[in-house]
């Protein structure tokens, strides 16, 4: 075990508003002087955001101008952030392993609003603890690994279709699992597509054939991924195709490309009561099979599901689908009168606002509806339905009569889609979808390195927004695949030799075989293999002997975390 | 129990890299608000952390320990959760020896995606160390005594027995060791609680002796345990060659600590 001790290090601090979202709770400039006071402290300073490009140069300027040999960020995640801060360190010449996080943000400010005394207080206990660790924290060299130049895509919707293909052209050998026996997903059913109109299978259609066709895809239908085991560039996996068997291979990356199912409004607005009250979704395949005859009167009710208690999120494509699949009726029967009861119409950029404005003059009447005064379906008479609103424009109770009421609800998602969120290791959010590891920073990245989302899975998409990702994920996907090597995290398992009995219990306890009992001169010794090591430290907390220590997260920084935290109690 | 007005109990938790701190991570990015009596130190896996490290947090006074890892079946190193599991139900043992409350050493899992249990977990773990109060306020003793209960206590999880025999149980309980024989969970739980008493009384007896050289009606006194259990423990520290025989006084033999 190594003991170099650095003379007196140099620690400086960043502490990081985050616009308001720290600064609006701690007291960002009282915890910069308290950082100033801590033991090896040489600087401190606040940022509006230390990630930003100016954030990130006063690091680099503090570690010239005042020598810095440690960097604390006091700022948000190091799961998102710690990669971006290392890389500035590493920039300058200062090794990546002397840098250091306290997490006064999502672990901190955003939990503690209402509280902004102990937020601070907190936030000055967690700059303290990250100074004691940085003042022993020691720089270390990487070992580097092989990247298998393939991936696994998993759902062969649009989205999955189209992430596939970007990779398998260049080069790269990418396997398709969909659980359903076709692929296609959502666009299955779908008629024609907004704003193009173009028919949603014939798009679909020429894609499929594409990956079909490609050599670099192998497509599995009726196949789940059954278990995922490994890391970034050596995934193992395991595909459970129908009932039968088990198929195993190994990717050096993974894409979740899900996609999502559509809400079942079941006992709102009447539907499943009444024949005529159906889904948007339903509505498609109606108009694609061109089963719809006789239509008079056309009732939409949007944001059924939606924007309210337990799903509170706004679908973004059921306004768009709404008017597409009016302009479609509007087109097939010049007179049907057609009503659409709205909260608010989302139909951002200047494409859909156009394509809006258009559905307007073709004469789509719109009702906007207070989500307190819900619309309410009732049956008349000839086997009509009523549908009864308070029309919150001219302060009104209406009733209309309509043969076919059409309700537009939520993609939500897959109920299988927290397992598989098991099996990757990777977030859902609160609504159900996949959680990217930075809304705005990484929007196709997990935070485990080398998985990926795109296409609902992630949120609701439309076709365009889908393949858009599509795009985004393969391209972030493809970068350590064109890399083939990466270096691997300084993390390993260090034996003191002196201490080591030979004794054998870390051979057992390490799942990887990182770890083996060799013969040395000074007899029966574990040996740590480095580029099997992952560094979670189970042989260490349990070595008998103490003999095994972790790199980067030692006993002695572990400590000395501990001790800083109680100093001011005691 | 009677609640200590004014107390804020300090508490803090290990956290896995891979799960439960990104699980509180979620916390935040939901705004799910819990009390800010929590500190968070990032491990790579709750395997990381070692017994005596959870130790060090109370004889340094803290009032609780959370150790939070990915569910069971879902750790990122595969098996690392389990060891936790097994070292932590050792850990709460010792811990009750010493006359705190297992119940201040929370072991739980979180995942990535729980950020409202996360919450959930720091909410009721803060609420039940404030019931319980002080290190002090709970055992009745001067926080020196207790300090060196905890530094003995410490000093047994250190002990190479006990940590061997724990990182064996899986191995024991669940499958027949080299002679074809298994031992049931009960039988380990049982084995593991005498081991645990033992090294306890043992660690005590050294802390009690400091250089005097003691009879064992003596050291009985000062540890608060019967002499015949005490004789027994000093026999096998003789063993050990960590206390010496000096002779005997009167009818009762006294001994020192080594190397004194």
């Amino acid at each position: 075990m190594e003991h170099r001790r650095i003379e007196t290090p140099k620690i400086g601090v960043f502490i990081c508003h985050c616009g308001i979202n720290i600064g609006g709770v701690i007291k960002v400039p009282e915890v910069v002087q308290y950082a100033k006071k801590l033991p090896n402290v040489v600087y401190a300073e606040e940022n509006l955001y230390t990630c930003s490009s100016e954030g990130l140069s006063k690091i680099k300027e503090g570690i010239q101008e005042h020598h810095l040999d440690r960097v604390i960020v006091a700022s948000c995640t190091p799961r998102t952030h710690e990669s971006l801060f290392r890389a500035t360190c590493t920039e300058v010449g200062l090794n990546k392993y002397l840098f250091e996080m306290a997490n006064i943000r999502d672990q901190c400010s955003w939990v503690h609003m209402k509280d902004p005394e102990a937020a601070t207080e907190k936030a000055k206990d967690l700059v303290r603890m990250a100074v004691a660790k940085a003042s022993l924290l020691h720089p270390q060299e990487e070992t580097e690994i092989d990247v298998i130049p393939s991936a696994l895509v998993v759902g062969g919707g649009i989205a999955g279709i189209t992430t596939a293909l970007c990779l398998a052209n260049q080069g790269f050998s990418v396997y398709i699992v969909e659980k359903e026996a076709k692929m296609g997903g959502m666009l299955r059913y779908l008629h024609k597509l907004y704003p193009t109109m173009r028919n949603a299978s014939e798009v679909l259609n020429q894609l499929v054939n594409e990956a079909k066709a490609s050599k670099n895809i192998e497509i599995l239908t009726s196949s789940v991924v059954k278990e995922v085991k490994g890391f970034i560039g050596n995934f193992e996996v395991a595909i459970q195709k129908g009932d039968e068997k088990t198929v195993n291979f190994e990717v050096g990356t993974i894409i979740v490309a899900t996609g999502a199912t559509d809400f079942e409004p079941v006992g709102m607005y009447g539907y499943k009561k009444f024949d005529n009250v159906i889904t948007q979704l339903q509505l498609e395949q109606l108009l694609k099979k061109g089963r719809l005859q006789n239509l008079k009167r056309v009732v939409m009710i949007q944001c059924v599901g939606s924007r309210q208690e337990g799903r509170s999120y706004c679908s973004r494509i059921c306004c768009m689908t709404a008017l597409k699949n009016s302009k479609l009726i509007r087109e097939s029967y010049p007179d049907a009168n057609i009503h659409i009861f709205y909260r608010d119409l989302q139909t951002y950029g200047q494409e859909y606002e156009k394509y809006y404005r258009e559905v307007q003059e073709k004469g789509v009447k719109f009702i906007k509806y207070l989500p307190e005064k819900p619309p309410e379906v009732s049956l008349g008479e000839n086997g009509k339905l009523n549908v009864n609103v308070y029309h919150s424009l001219i302060n009104k109770q209406i009733e209309i009569s309509a043969d076919l009421v059409v309700l537009s609800t939520p993609l939500i998602q897959h109920e299988d889609a927290k397992e598989l969120s098991q099996k990757l290791k990777v977030p859902l959010g609160p609504s159900g979808f996949f959680l990217e590891a930075h809304v705005k920073l990484r929007p196709v990245d997990f935070a485990t390195d080398g998985v990926f989302v795109c296409g609902s899975a992630h949120w609701p998409a439309d076709v365009g927004e889908s393949i858009s990702q599509a795009y985004g994920a393969a391209s972030r996907a493809s970068i350590p695949m064109s890399l083939k090597r990466l270096h691997t995290e300084a993390l390993n398992a260090l034996v003191d030799e002196e201490i080591c009995s030979g004794c054998g219990l870390c051979e057992l306890t390490c799942p990887f075989a990182a770890i083996r009992i060799e013969e040395t001169k000074k007899g029966r010794k574990a040996k740590v293999i480095a580029a099997s090591c992952k560094g979670c430290g189970a042989c260490g907390a349990g070595c008998p002997q103490m003999a095994i220590s972790m790199q980067h997260f030692t006993d002695e920084q572990l400590l000395a975390q501990i001790a800083a935290l109680a100093e001011v109690k005691s | 129990m009677i609640s200590q007005e004014g107390f804020e109990p300090d508490v803090l938790g290990f956290l896995c890299n891979w799960c439960s701190y990104a699980g509180a991570d979620l916390a935040g990015v939901s705004r799910f608000q819990y009390p800010p009596n929590v500190r968070i130190i990032r491990v790579m896996c709750s395997a990381r952390v070692d017994p005596t490290i959870v130790l060090e947090a109370f004889i340094r006074g803290l009032d609780g320990v959370m150790v939070l890892g990915c569910h069971l079946g879902d750790c990122h190193y595969m098996t690392g959760n389990y060891y936790t599991e097994k070292r932590m139900k050792t850990t709460k043992n010792v811990l009750k020896s010493t006359g705190l409350s297992p119940d201040r050493l929370l072991i739980d899992w979180v995942s990535a995606a729980e950020g409202e249990h996360f919450a959930a977990l720091v909410k009721d773990f803060t609420e039940r160390i404030r019931k319980l109060g002080s290190l002090g306020n709970e055992t009745h003793l001067e926080l020196h005594q207790l300090k060196k209960r905890l530094v003995a206590a410490k000093e047994a999880l250190a002990q190479e027995k006990l940590r061997w025999l724990v990182g064996r149980e899986m191995e024991l309980v669940d499958s027949a060791n080299v002679f074809e024989e298994k031992v049931s969970q009960k039988e380990f739980d049982q084995l593991m609680l005498q081991i645990i008493e033992k090294e306890f009384s043992k660690r005590r007896i050294l802390q009690s002796m400091q250089g005097e050289a003691l009879s064992i009606r003596e050291i009985a006194q000062r540890v608060g345990a019967s002499p015949r259990e005490v004789l027994r423990n000093v026999v096998s520290l003789e063993h050990e060659g960590l206390v010496l025989f000096v002779g005997v006084e009167g009818n009762s033999p006294k001994y020192r600590r080594a190397g004194g």
